[in-house]
């Protein structure tokens, strides 16, 4: 059975390998053997699930030893997968989520030329996720880190012939590789440390090194889950990132890669349980990102943008509940895979109305539309209703579990983090229900596209309404599944450990609270957009609107503090360069160059000079070999 | 009646010469190439003329490939390893090297046989295809003969036997155990080298010249290997390489003469420098490399590709034996010197090249930089520098046959056209062979994934570990200004615009085809899975005595 776990990975990389080497005859029906084989995927995904339950907790982890790939002694690269109880469920969410956008994009792009290669790109960007939450040693993981950063690349640049795409994809990429950055000198500095990047090892020896290296190597891990899941500071691609295709975003800028910072530092908990400073600074980061997405998600216009600061905001929560440590490692994985249905298929349903409104993403050029696309309404309201945390719906009970976690940290950092989530949960209903309203409800404010064409809003087709109901069906029950009989938290109990805070407010008394926000926020919004005629020009806002319509100045900020500082240090280093380095190295070719100009003229090319000059040649070699034997 | 001699040796009372035991089993890789070479002297006398071009190409490729066989098998049977010795009574060593080396000249020389057998590149002459080579060697250039034989379309057929006597001398020279052996390898391996390089079928005064500087300075090179011998022989008493490193490390018993020549070191020590300056020639070391760029440029490309890849293997692997046999007991007094050898080697060699216009003179100064590199192996005086060597000699071999072959494309109405600045743009007007070529420096440079790179590590490394760090030093410095010509030569022909009249690449037949594409292939298999022909080296790195 366990041999089945390279073929989870082998599947979506062949059929990466295939479409993009074999050209055009595939252009037809490459995307339905990309579609065929993300399921497949899935497929072998369920059977190891299904094989993992037939064992008891203990032994449900297991490895498969691929090949090793430098086997040196003492540093032991190798090729291993671990498949245990964390891992299958990030597969199941990644496969299954996967597959079902693929089946989408089979229908959103089913008339852009390059199809076949963005079908190639998805079904590399499966292989490398899988690869990142299967490996079994940091190094492999960074293969697979890097693997999504490069899928990430190319399909937020998908459309590289508008400039803001291509920009988004360089801005995304270089971000990340800030991030990167961190994630390598984690795992150089665990080499030092612990002479392995297995997790096995690391993890059992964890406890011998030094709180202070402990804490170097988690605030590293910090940094490179910041840039992957765009936590502040380095969250300033994600809304750029909104550039790539629609489905694109779903898959990868919402349900799965940008939680692989969450995925690291839960893996990472034997290192972070001992570190107290590092568990600090995740949730300070977690906190802050959580408010700050929020913010920017309240002041959006753009559908998809909107949604993006919602997605930052979300994965805040879970950094945050990752960063509580034991007490919150399964439930920010919990709202991971929720959050990856809902959010996915919101997502799903803003591509669907764009792809109804002749792509227009403006939602004050939208409303009214509930009863143009029933199906979406429906399945983006279910989306809805879950992300703000209605009662019963999946949102709720991943939600409610955090915001409990954060005031079980217990003290007075318990009180903020609580408070903070609090709030964080009103502002998340303010700004969806704002979405919600924009969208579907109030009065038509269309308008004709740059061609001058009315849009005609219809429902889409049926490859991409599919996997929204199914998406919708997992918004709605995932949530209640989970935390009956606490099962999600019992399955992954033996992974990731689990410990009871102790928390100021009781169960309810948090539930109440957080549905009380939930409302105030839900009731702000529909006063303000629900009540009122929404303008089709925004207004000019207050400074705080302002600010936050430009990411709360977050490229300013990084324009003065980094950009315009390295460009003065780069530009200092290349007067530095090309005075004195190229000096040298110039002048040192053009003395060769002279030296070689020089010489040829001894090649005179009459034979008395050459055996004149191996005549002397030996002598010199008799001679020198005569002295080296007086010496 | 019978005569009384014939009763004496009877009745064995006289002074009788016992018959040499010769093993002709395992003499058979040289046994059989002369022989195809005297079939190839018949075939020369008695076929008509149009007959013999094909008749010496089938024989020469006979003769190699049987000869090739009989190597494979012969190793196969353990000659290389367990059962290696030496045969006819001590002249020639059958062991890991020797095979190893006469393989790879083999290989070389068929490789070399199809571009010589090209056809396709000279323009017609009433009809008969016409090769490199001259019409009538011995007819004067511009001269009234020349025209005549030009007109009748002819061709000297006589290079394929002259091919094959100069293999067979090669074949000899890596493994022979005498001094005396050594020399008679180096001159048959020589004479007819010198011939083969005096007969382009173009620019016949170059050629000529390039033929008389190099039979003069090869003389006096034979000359001084002569008298090393002599020398040698002077102090030690014997020829046999074996026997001289026992009475050097002074494990052989010490009669009366002996006790006398061994006191004076001067003459073992002036006898191993020019046994030196003589194999230091033929492998083009600085100061003795300066015959290189002439004959390079003069000979006929096809013979020049042969010369630099085949002559360099045997030339080598008498060097290896000379120093790992003869004088392994005197490494502290050749060593040092060595050093210095190769490092003016290595620096002269890639100095000089950077300012080459012509590309057959360029690859020529490579070569001697590259024999500085394999010199390097040499030096570390052990049996991983050995398998080093051997593995340098295959790759380069089969990179320099196909770079030469490359350049018989690249002609314009004058024949070849040689001169850099028609290069320039050949990327844009035929990219495949300009990849090729391409490639061919890229292994040169001793970039990764080609076999240039897998040899350059493996001499590097083997010097590093036998304590020459200084030299490996001065070996990766002279691979870089190395890579700047060789990078600047691709950069020409794929980043620069193409002459107006530049040169047109000529359709080969299949024969250069197949040569190029063996050199590709090899160069690419040695780059990409070396560990099987590592591995082969290593084990045939193994010198018997």
């Amino acid at each position: 059975m366990n041999s089945l776990i390279p073929l989870l990975v082998a599947a979506p990389l062949a059929g990466a390998a295939l479409l993009l080497l074999g050209g055009r005859a595939l252009d037809r029906f490459g995307h339905w053997i990309a579609t065929a084989l993300a399921a497949l995927s899935f497929a072998f995904g369920l059977a190891l699930f299904a094989d993992m339950l037939g064992r008891d907790a203990e032994h449900r982890a297991v490895t498969e030893q691929l090949y090793s790939w430098i086997p040196v002694d003492g540093f032991q690269a190798d090729v291993a997968f671990q498949l245990d109880q964390l891992s299958i469920t990030f597969v199941l969410l990644i496969t299954g989520v996967g597959t079902l956008i693929h089946l989408y994009s089979v229908g959103y792009m089913a008339h852009d030329e390059r199809r076949r290669r963005f079908f190639a790109y998805l079904n590399l960007f499966l292989a490398a996720m899988l690869v990142l939450v299967l490996a079994d040693n940091y190094l492999l993981l960074y293969v697979g880190w890097e693997g999504v950063g490069l899928a990430s690349f190319l399909l937020i640049g998908f459309w590289q012939h508008k400039p803001s795409a291509a920009t988004a994809a360089k801005k995304a990429f270089i971000v990340n590789r800030v991030g990167d950055m961190g994630l390598s000198i984690a795992i150089m500095l665990m080499f030092v440390e612990f002479g392995s990047f297995a997790f096995q090892p690391v993890f059992a020896t964890a406890g011998d090194a030094s709180e202070g290296k402990l804490t170097a190597i988690g605030l590293m891990l910090l940094l490179a889950a910041c840039g992957k899941s765009a936590q502040v500071p380095l969250q300033s691609w994600l809304g750029d990132a909104m550039e790539g295709p629609t489905p694109v975003s779903a898959l990868i800028h919402a349900a799965t890669m940008v939680t692989a910072g969450v995925y690291l530092i839960v893996r990472s908990g034997a290192i972070f349980n001992l570190a107290p400073d590092a568990q600090t600074a995740v949730v300070v980061v977690g906190a802050v990102t959580l408010l700050f997405g929020a913010v920017v998600g309240c002041a959006k216009d753009d559908i998809k943008k909107a949604l993006a600061g919602s997605t930052m905001s979300q994965i805040g929560y879970m950094i945050m509940a990752a960063g509580l440590g034991p007490i919150g490692y399964a439930f920010a994985i919990m709202h991971l895979v929720t959050h990856g249905f809902f959010k996915a298929g919101m997502f799903l349903g803003a591509g669907s109305v764009m792809h109804g409104m002749n792509d227009e993403v403006n939602m004050r050029h939208y409303g009214g539309l509930r009863k143009y696309m029933p199906v979406t309404f429906a399945t983006f309201g279910l989306g809805y209703l879950a992300i703000i945390g209605f009662p019963g719906l999946s949102g709720f009970f991943s939600k409610d579990k955090i915001i409990e976690a954060a005031f079980a940290k217990g003290g007075t950092e318990g009180w903020i983090l609580g408070l903070c989530a609090l709030l964080g949960a009103a502002v998340t209903a303010f700004y969806m229900t704002r979405v919600m309203v924009l969208t579907f409800f109030g009065e038509k404010r269309w308008q004709p596209d740059a061609e001058g064409n009315d849009p005609h809003p219809h429902e889409s087709p049926k490859s991409m309404t599919v996997p929204m109901v199914v998406l919708a069906f997992g918004s709605v029950f995932a949530g209640g599944l989970f935390v009956y009989g606490n099962s999600f938290l019992h399955w992954l109990e033996p992974v990731t450990g689990h410990a009871e805070g102790d928390s100021p407010l009781s169960p309810w008394t948090v539930t109440g609270l957080a549905t009380a926000c939930m409302l105030a926020g839900a009731a702000l919004a529909w006063q303000m957009y629900g009540r009122s005629p929404v303008p089709v020009k925004p207004p000019v806002g207050s400074l705080l609107t302002r600010a936050a319509r430009r990411d709360l100045l977050q490229d300013d900020f990084n324009h003065a503090v980094l950009v315009r500082p390295g460009t003065a240090l780069a530009a200092t280093l290349v007067w530095f360069d090309s005075r004195g380095l190229d000096g040298f190295v110039n002048g040192l070719a053009a003395a060769i160059g002279g030296i070689s100009a020089r010489l040829r003229r001894i090649q005179t090319g009459y034979v008395r000079t050459y055996a004149l000059s191996m005549f002397g040649g030996t002598l010199v070699l008799v001679a020198s070999t005569l002295l080296m034997r007086s010496v | 009646m019978i005569p009384a001699h014939a009763l004496a040796a009877a009745n064995g009372s006289g002074p009788s010469i016992p018959a040499p035991h010769i093993e002709y089993g395992q003499l058979s890789p040289m046994l059989v190439v002369f022989g195809a070479a005297l079939l190839g002297v018949l075939v020369e006398a008695f076929l008509p003329r149009r007959a013999r071009a094909s008749a010496q190409l089938g024989v020469s490729l006979l003769g190699l490939g049987g000869a090739f066989a009989a190597v494979v098998v012969l190793a196969a049977q353990g000659h290389g390893t367990t059962k290696a010795g030496l045969l006819a009574m001590g002249a020639v060593a059958i062991d890991g090297p020797a095979l190893f080396l006469q393989g790879v000249i083999l290989l070389t020389a068929v490789l070399a046989v199809l571009t010589y057998a090209e056809g396709r590149l000279e323009p017609r002459i009433n009809g008969h295809r016409v090769d490199a080579f001259a019409a009538q060697a011995a007819a004067v250039p511009g001269g009234e003969q020349e025209r005549d034989a030009t007109r009748e379309g002819l061709r000297t057929t006589e290079i394929y036997p002259l091919t094959l006597f100069a293999v067979g001398g090669m074949l000899l020279f890596p493994a022979a155990n005498d001094l005396l052996t050594m020399f008679v390898a180096l001159e048959v391996l020589s004479l007819p080298l010198y011939l083969m390089s005096a007969l382009a079928r173009r620019r016949r005064l170059i050629s000529q010249e390039a033929a008389v500087k190099y039979f003069l300075l090869g003389a006096f090179a034979s000359a001084f290997f002569l008298f090393g011998t002599a020398l040698v022989y002077g102090y030690a008493g014997s020829l046999q390489l074996g026997e001289i490193a026992d009475v050097v490390s002074g494990v052989s018993q010490v009669t009366p003469a002996l006790a006398v020549t061994t006191q004076n070191d001067a003459l073992l020590l002036i006898g191993l420098a020019m046994l030196a300056v003589g194999l230091l020639f033929k492998v083009g070391a600085v100061p003795f490399h300066s015959w290189t760029p002439d004959v390079y440029q003069g000979a006929p490309t096809p013979v020049t590709g042969f010369m630099a890849a085949a002559t360099k293997t045997a030339a080598f692997g008498a060097l290896l034996r000379l120093f790992y046999v003869a004088f392994p007991g005197l490494r502290w007094d050749w060593r040092p010197v060595m050093w210095g050898v190769a490092i003016l080697t290595m620096a002269v060699g890639a100095v000089l090249a950077i300012t080459q216009q012509d590309v057959k003179r360029l690859l020529a100064y490579s070569s001697v930089a590259h024999a500085g590199f394999i010199l390097t192996g040499l030096i570390a005086t052990d049996r991983r520098g050995v398998a080093a060597v051997l593995f340098y000699l295959l790759a380069y071999s089969f990179v320099t046959l196909g770079a030469f072959a490359v350049v018989t494309l690249v002609r314009d109405s004058k024949g070849e056209a040689t001169h850099l600045s028609n290069w320039a743009g050949l990327g844009r007007r035929s990219p495949l062979l300009a990849a090729v070529f391409a490639l061919f420096l890229l292994a040169f440079a001793g970039i990764p994934l080609t076999s240039g790179f897998t040899g350059k590590f493996a001499v590097f490394q083997a010097a590093a570990e036998g304590g020459a760090t200084p030299l490996v030093i001065v070996g990766v410095l002279s691979s870089a200004v190395a890579a700047f010509f060789y990078i600047r030569v691709i950069v020409l022909m794929f980043f620069s615009d193409p002459q107006p009249s530049g040169p047109a690449v000529a359709v080969p037949s299949p024969l250069t085809a197949t040569a190029i594409g063996v050199g590709v292939l090899v160069t690419l298999g040695l780059g990409l899975l070396p560990q099987y022909f590592l591995d082969l080296a290593s084990k045939a790195a193994l010198f018997t005595r």
